[in-house]
């Protein structure tokens, strides 16, 4: 099953590698992750999105927890939370194309942000499925480029996790 | 700047390094100098607290204060320099990761500005590390030093312990720049804070569970240990009349000697431990960690317990076998609830029940009984170890390497007391027999240390023996020699038709010259007959290292030896009999 982990790491040189090696060293998946400083520069929020069934799941959070830069976690998927993640489609348009692919755009909520004589580059933020719909819906296009971000996420409500 | 750093003594990084090692209390280092830790040598040269200990290679250090550590509990302390110095000690550093020994790692690095740049005797030091150790650090400002060792100890010795590696590049710590120096009381970390107490609702259910067992086990690892709780464990046994077995990494937690003591469990534990453990109704662990080498087939795993587990680390709880009643928290203080919770509750186990449990177990205990074969005029390891263990009392540090001669003694020294069993049981690290006698004997000049080795496993450090005259070290070496990297050729002759690819070692040398040679005393035993008067001559010479190469049996196997994907009860008995 899938499982998006929020972790606030200390902001420091190694602790990051330390943590993407765990993943390697233990033989845990890691599907996507995305990693910045928080409004406290000292401390990094860390978004993992893995998979595995709930006893891997289990051994994940822990080992991440033995982690002395781990300052805290949660497993977001656990409970009610918003997940985003930003893609940059570059596709070709040109003729037809043109008008079609500014069409899905439109439907998906997405935003052409470049524009040249024979490409489009598309944004769009949703969840990675939303994401994966988009592309599944250009079919009809040539894609030249796609970016994903990786996940980000956060607990609904009053829930957070914060020092 | 505080009023109390301007009065500070100024010291300059090395010296620093020095001092602070001095204040948390270390009496010896272990290394070997090297171009990056040139001003490190030079502050340790220029003081007298703080010893140093210099090893014929980096390994050897690493072993010797990983050994100083299982015996006493305190971090063992290792300074190598750069390059070939820290991957030296790698080997070292991942042999107590794998058995949780606090250790603190100092390794010398390149220049700052010469980092990444490939220059001399350079190597990423904290990414080869980075899977092996608890924690490592680098040292980015001199002025942190005193900081970062606190730290170092901090985590070396705390919660599960482990070592600690600190980089430190040669700029940090020249003579020339000096700062004020302060030993910090104590360390905090927002992100690490380990559990102590235990949780008082789950000791409770676990006293509840326990209470109402009718085939219980006490099942206590390495944890036991290194967290103090020996004494406890004990107590509680004993009250209850519980049956005890210890892993490979727990001997002496439990006398050896005593009658509830049912002997090692796991691939060459006792037939009367490894049947217990699978007919049990509760399990208590202790300390442990259900190892791939104590359960056997997980699937097949101790069908009818309920398995209670205290362990400091979350991570070691239903890793591998799933743990109805977890406890996390430190050994020690959980079992002193657990035993006041039990006396308070004047309550004991169902002593019929009990009873009868100990008569399975005693029927158990006669089936195998640790018997090997005495009609032979060959030396059997089986009899040197116990003729070792009569002549110690139980009483020895039994330093060990890895191999046959490994199992032999952990299953015939009968240990009395924590903290005298000093193996490599994780890792099964070749070589560290040797340098862990070393590291034991330099610190516990009155006792007496052995290291039981093999042919194979003492010609990994063998250069040690020169050390070991320099420092006056009175090991007594018992060479369990049979011509053969045993424990390869037991699975050789039991899974490949005694084919015997390369465990044959041609060639050896003649083990008394070459005691002599390092200045030690050498004695070959052959027959049965020379065993005693060749250990009353060693334990005799107290001061001197004493080199016995003993002549044993090469066909010999280990047994009992659980079957490889069976039960923990499916086990080889000897070369002809299984369960």
């Amino acid at each position: 099953m899938r499982h998006i982990i929020s972790v606030l790491l200390e902001n420091e040189s190694g602790a990051l590698a330390r943590l993407v090696g765990l993943f390697a060293q233990r033989g845990y998946n890691i599907d996507s992750l995305t990693v910045a400083p928080t409004e406290d520069a000292t401390l990094s929020r860390l978004t993992l999105v893995t998979h595995g069934n709930d006893q891997v799941i289990e051994q994940i959070t822990k080992q991440l927890h033995k982690l002395i830069e781990v300052v805290k976690l949660t497993d977001l998927s656990e409970s009610a939370h918003i997940e985003r993640e930003l893609m940059l489609v570059k596709v070709k348009a040109i003729g037809e194309q043109r008008d079609e692919v500014k069409r899905c755009a439109d439907i998906f909520r997405g935003q052409i942000v470049d524009v040249s004589a024979s490409t489009y580059t598309v944004q769009l933020v949703g969840t990675s499925d939303k994401l994966d719909a988009f592309i599944q819906a250009l079919t009809g296009s040539q894609i030249l480029e796609v970016v994903r971000s990786g996940v980000s996420g956060i607990a609904r409500g009053d829930k957070t996790l914060a020092m | 700047m505080t009023s109390q750093s301007k009065q500070a003594e100024m010291l300059s990084g090395a010296a620093m390094i020095i001092r602070a090692l001095a204040d948390e209390g270390v009496e010896y280092v272990y290394g070997y100098p090297g171009g990056a830790v040139l001003h490190i040598y030079d502050a340790l040269f220029q003081q007298t607290q703080v010893k140093h200990v210099l090893v014929r290679h980096e390994q050897a250090a690493t072993h010797m204060a990983d050994a100083y550590a299982r015996a006493t509990g305190k971090a063992g302390v290792v300074l190598v320099t750069s390059g070939p110095g820290a991957t030296n000690a790698v080997t070292g550093i991942a042999t107590a990761y794998m058995d949780s020994i606090p250790m603190v790692v100092l390794t010398g690095q390149v220049m700052s500005h010469l980092i990444g740049g490939d220059a001399f005797q350079e190597t990423d030091m904290l990414g080869i590390s980075r899977p092996i150790v608890k924690h490592n650090m680098s040292v980015r400002r001199p002025e942190d030093i005193p900081y970062l060792i606190k730290k170092a100890f901090y985590i070396a010795q705390s919660g599960r312990p482990g070592p600690v590696v600190l980089d430190i590049p040669k700029d940090m710590t020249l003579p020339s720049v000096k700062f004020p120096y302060h030993y910090p009381d104590e360390v905090k970390l927002r992100s690490y804070q380990p559990k102590l107490k235990g949780h008082s609702g789950q000791i409770k259910k676990a006293v509840t569970a326990l209470l109402a067992a009718k085939k219980p086990i006490l099942y206590a690892g390495g944890g036991v240990i290194m967290g103090g709780g020996s004494a406890e464990l004990t107590e509680l046994a004993q009250y209850l009349n519980l049956p005890v077995t210890n892993t490979l990494m727990g001997l002496g937690a439990y006398p050896g000697d005593d009658p509830q003591f049912i002997g090692m469990l796991g691939m060459h534990g006792s037939y009367e431990a490894n049947h217990t453990m699978h007919n049990a109704d509760v399990i208590l662990a202790v300390g442990a960690r259900f190892d791939d080498r104590v359960t056997n087939s997980t699937k097949k795993f101790c069908p009818d317990a309920t398995i209670i587990h205290i362990d400091v680390d979350p991570a070691s709880i239903s890793k591998t076998v799933n743990a109805h009643i977890p406890i996390v928290g430190l050994v020690q203080p959980v079992l002193e609830e657990m035993l006041s919770i039990v006396k308070q509750k004047k309550k004991k186990l169902d002593a019929s029940a009990l009873e009868q449990w100990w008569q399975q177990i005693n029927a158990w205990r006669a089936v195998h009984g640790g018997r090997y074969d005495t009609q032979t005029p060959l030396l059997k390891p089986q009899y040197v170890i116990e003729q070792v263990s009569k002549i110690t009392k139980g009483n020895a540090f039994v330093c060990s390497d890895v191999g046959q001669h490994q199992m032999f003694a952990a299953q015939y020294y009968k240990f009395n007391k924590p903290n005298r069993w000093i193996n490599s049981g994780g890792l099964g690290t070749m070589g560290f027999g040797l340098p862990a006698a070393m590291g034991v004997k330099l610190n516990f000049p009155d006792d007496d240390v052995i290291c039981v080795t093999g042919e194979g496993s003492i010609q990994m450090n063998i250069q040690e023996l020169s050390t070991c005259k320099q420092y006056g070290l009175g090991v007594k070496i018992i060479n369990l020699n049979n011509g053969y990297l045993g424990m390869v050729k037991q699975w050789q002759d039991m899974n490949y038709e005694s084919r015997y690819a390369s465990s044959y070692m041609d060639s050896l040398p003649d083990f008394i010259k070459l005691a002599e040679a390092y200045g030690h005393v050498g004695i070959r035993v052959t027959t049965p007959e020379e065993l005693q008067p060749a250990l009353e001559r060693a334990f005799a010479l107290k001061d001197q290292l004493v080199f016995l190469d003993i002549h044993i049996d090469p066909k010999e196997h280990v047994y009992p030896m659980q079957i490889p994907g069976g039960a923990m009860n499916d086990m080889f008995l000897s070369k002809t009999e299984r369960t």
